[in-house]
């Protein structure tokens, strides 16, 4: 049939070019887009990455094998001693090192609660691209419950450097237990208004039903991990999967999306966030006696008081802060279930004081290739949103 | 947590100056200083962990609005405080530099964290090691990330800098002498 | 598990591709097989399409560097998994550093994509079919390729830290 119209054939498009810039409100974190746009609608995009990369696998190389956590935390700052515990774990699978029952529960709980915190930023940042600010208002004072607890054990909010090769480095305080159990008290009835504001709310449900959606097909193909892999239906977690530091123990679901859109992102989030405190609950409950450190001598700095009165704690903790204790050689690679996926930590040490090979497998980094693909078709906005869906860490992404 | 507590205004104090009826004499440059220090529109330019910090740090536990820094701006052309928080690797140098040349004078320059001070502990061939090699820095704030104590510190040196400053400190020699050392005209 | 796992992949590739498979190992709790360059892409997509072995996922992959190991420098490995039976294998190939071409898998996985830039970006490594093959984490001015062993981790043109003090 003739058309009469003047119809604008594809070639003859003209398309705008949208710096989605390194530096942007909405943009959680410094890396760029170029979005060729069509009006509204987004064409193509190209991802610029690296404007926070600080060379940690070249920094890792020269650094002794204790000195590493540090460098670690930076990774995803939002949940830092999922981190930190991957890289003892790591250690203490190259030495062969078996860990109390105890240090493990200690070493569970807290990895719930990063899990959870780095949770709490996600999903309230999510609604906050959607307008809601409400909710990341009120859900950060309870996160800050959560730095208080950090803070009881480990001395530090955010890059918190937890733990040691061995076990843990203290046992919890009094205060710590208490301010936990005051965390397990009051923090579920806010995670349910929480949800009461954002998971049944008109606006919120048109705004991310549908948007910026992955098959699980090609999640798997791009090498997505984690919640965005668990939103498009599929089932791995690599804490059921590959249990590590007794994660056997615990009774937990493992919440699945169906079509890899940005609601069931959301919603994975924040079912794991319950399972996680139904973790922490069953750890605190079943928590055993015992040491919190293995005994490695080799590894884990002796008591101050032996430091300062025996021989042997003396030169073991020379030993150990110069660096000069015999590591095995060997490789191995370790994952954890970090908040955003599988994070690995493959080391290759040649028995020198520090790593001859570190290499970080971070999920943040494989999975935003994916995402200009989710975004072609949809509008500026419904970008935005995938990009705070798939939580987007700049320092996991850039390392 | 379930109590509302009412909380006591504080009102700035009144520069020094003469008062009677209907009247308030002062310089001018005291009176602008006290308006420029209680509404500083800040532009976090956050890159990494520190600026998680500065989250929880406007969040109502420690709040940063009070100060008067409740309107973030993002756009450099509507702010005054460019709070730099986070690592500022090579390839982000030229951008802070021409997010800080598109700021309008008067501005001033927060550095958060050891990252943005020095380089932090990051030594490596890709890190920027301080800020102050492309532009000038008004506070450096140390830690790794700063307590949100800490931040608040520094932006109460930031208002002290802010109260002390004669209004068009552009025209003065020393500071036109110090960007030009920059580069920056 | 795992001995049997390692022994079931290397009868596998063995009975498929002979002579490609160099040796083959356990470390720790992984197989790990060293294969000769060329064949790389054939074992990948053997292991990736074959309904027993069916290791679809690419878990990681990274560069490696022996500066002692002359003739065969340069390395790379790459992980491989197979979710529905929990499998986990390695595997590795050695070059050398003044022939550091190797071909691109992202036909087969669309991971490959970044994690080959990145190892470009680092390493030096030219993988050959590759669509964008740049830089993607350091500048791209950039004309050094840093995680070599032979370049030092800071940045040599900083003149404001004494090294004397710092150990090095």
């Amino acid at each position: 049939m003739e058309e009469t119209k003047e119809i604008i054939k594809p070639e003859e498009k003209e398309y705008s070019i949208l710096n989605l810039g390194p530096t942007h409100p909405a943009t959680h974190g410094i890396f760029q887009n170029i979005l060729k746009m069509d009006g509204e609608i987004i064409m193509d995009a190209e991802p610029t990455v690296g404007y926070i990369h600080r060379a940690f696998e070249k920094l890792a190389e020269h650094r002794p094998f204790y000195q590493i956590p540090p460098i670690t935390d930076r990774l995803n700052y939002c949940s830092s001693p999922i981190n930190n515990m991957g890289w003892h774990m790591t250690v203490e699978k190259l030495i062969g090192a078996k860990i109390p029952k105890r240090a493990e529960y200690m070493r569970v709980i807290i990895m719930e609660l990063a899990r959870i915190a780095d949770h709490i930023v996600c999903d309230t940042v999510i609604a906050v691209d959607t307008g809601a600010m409400t909710g990341f208002l009120y859900m950060f004072q309870w996160r800050e419950l959560i730095y208080e607890i950090y803070e009881e054990i480990c001395g530090a909010r955010l890059t918190t450097n937890i733990g040691r090769i061995g076990g843990m480095e203290r046992d919890f305080s009094k205060t710590a237990w208490a301010k936990l159990d005051k965390f397990m008290k009051e923090f579920p009835a806010k995670l349910k208004e929480f949800e009461n504001l954002v998971m049944r709310n008109r606006i919120f449900i048109d705004r991310v039903v549908g948007v910026g959606p992955i098959s699980a097909e090609r999640a798997l193909s791009y090498g997505f991990t984690g919640p965005n892999l668990r939103a498009a239906g599929v089932d791995y977690d690599v804490r059921v999967m590959n249990p590590y530091s007794s994660y056997e123990d615990f009774e937990f679901t493992v919440p699945i999306g169906t079509n890899g859109d940005t609601y069931d992102r959301f919603m994975v989030r924040l079912d794991e966030m319950w399972q996680s405190l139904s973790i922490i609950n069953q750890a605190i409950k079943k928590m055993p006696d015992g040491p919190f450190h293995a005994d490695v001598p080799d590894f884990y700095l002796p008591p101050k008081e032996d430091v300062y009165n025996n021989m042997e704690a003396l030169i073991y903790h020379f030993k150990i802060v110069m660096g000069e204790t015999d590591v095995p050689k060997g490789e191995v690679y370790h994952c954890v279930e970090g908040g955003n996926g599988e994070l690995g930590f493959y080391l290759i040490s040649d028995g020198g004081r520090t790593p001859y090979r570190l290499h970080f497998r971070r999920p943040c980094f494989i999975y935003y290739q994916a995402y200009p693909e989710m975004i072609k078709g949809g509008m500026l906005s419904d970008a935005i949103l995938t990009m705070s869906s798939m939580n987007v860490i700049a320092g996991e992404l850039d390392a | 947590m379930a109590e509302i507590i009412t909380p006591k205004i504080n009102i700035t104090e009144k520069p020094p100056g003469h008062e009677g009826h209907g009247f308030f004499a002062t310089s001018l440059d005291k009176v602008v200083g006290m308006a420029r220090k209680n509404s500083l529109w800040p532009l976090p330019f956050a890159t990494s962990c520190c600026g998680i910090e500065f989250m929880a740090t406007m969040g109502s536990h420690y709040d940063l609005g009070r100060f008067g820094s409740e309107r973030l701006s993002f756009s450099p052309r509507q702010a005054d405080l460019l709070m730099v928080m986070g690592t500022i690797a090579k390839k982000m140098g030229p951008i802070l530099r021409q997010v800080y040349e598109q700021m309008a004078e008067p501005r001033w320059v927060l550095s958060m964290g050891a990252c943005a001070s020095s380089g932090g502990i990051f030594d490596t061939y890709s890190v920027l090691q301080g800020i102050d090699r492309i532009i000038p820095v008004d506070v450096y704030i140390p830690g790794c990330p700063p307590r949100p104590e800490q931040v608040i510190d520094g932006i109460l040196k930031i208002q002290e800098l802010v109260q002390s400053e004669a209004i068009r400190r552009r025209d003065t020699p020393e500071y036109k002498a110090m960007l030009a050392k920059y580069g920056i005209e | 598990m795992e001995n049997t796992l390692l022994n079931t992949v290397s009868e596998k590739l063995k009975s498929k591709f002979g002579d490609a498979i160099v040796f083959s190992e356990q470390h720790y709790d992984f197989p790990v097989f060293v294969i000769k360059r060329e064949k790389i892409i054939d074992i990948i997509q053997f292991l990736k399409d074959d309904p027993e072995m069916g290791f679809g996922f690419l878990t990681t992959m990274c560069a490696l560097h022996f500066p002692e190991n002359k003739g065969q420098e340069m390395g790379l490995m790459y992980q491989l998994q197979n979710m529905q039976k929990n499998w986990r294998i390695r595997l590795k190939i050695f070059f050398p550093i003044n022939d550091v071409v190797v071909p691109t898998a992202t036909g087969l996985f669309a991971a490959a994509n970044w994690m080959e830039r990145q190892e470009y970006d680092f390493f030096g490594i030219i993988f050959k079919g590759h669509p964008n093959l740049k830089r993607i984490l350091n500048m791209d001015e950039m004309n050094y390729f840093p995680m070599r062993k032979e370049y030092p981790l800071e940045d040599a043109a900083r003149e404001d830290k004494n090294d004397s003090m710092f150990g090095r």
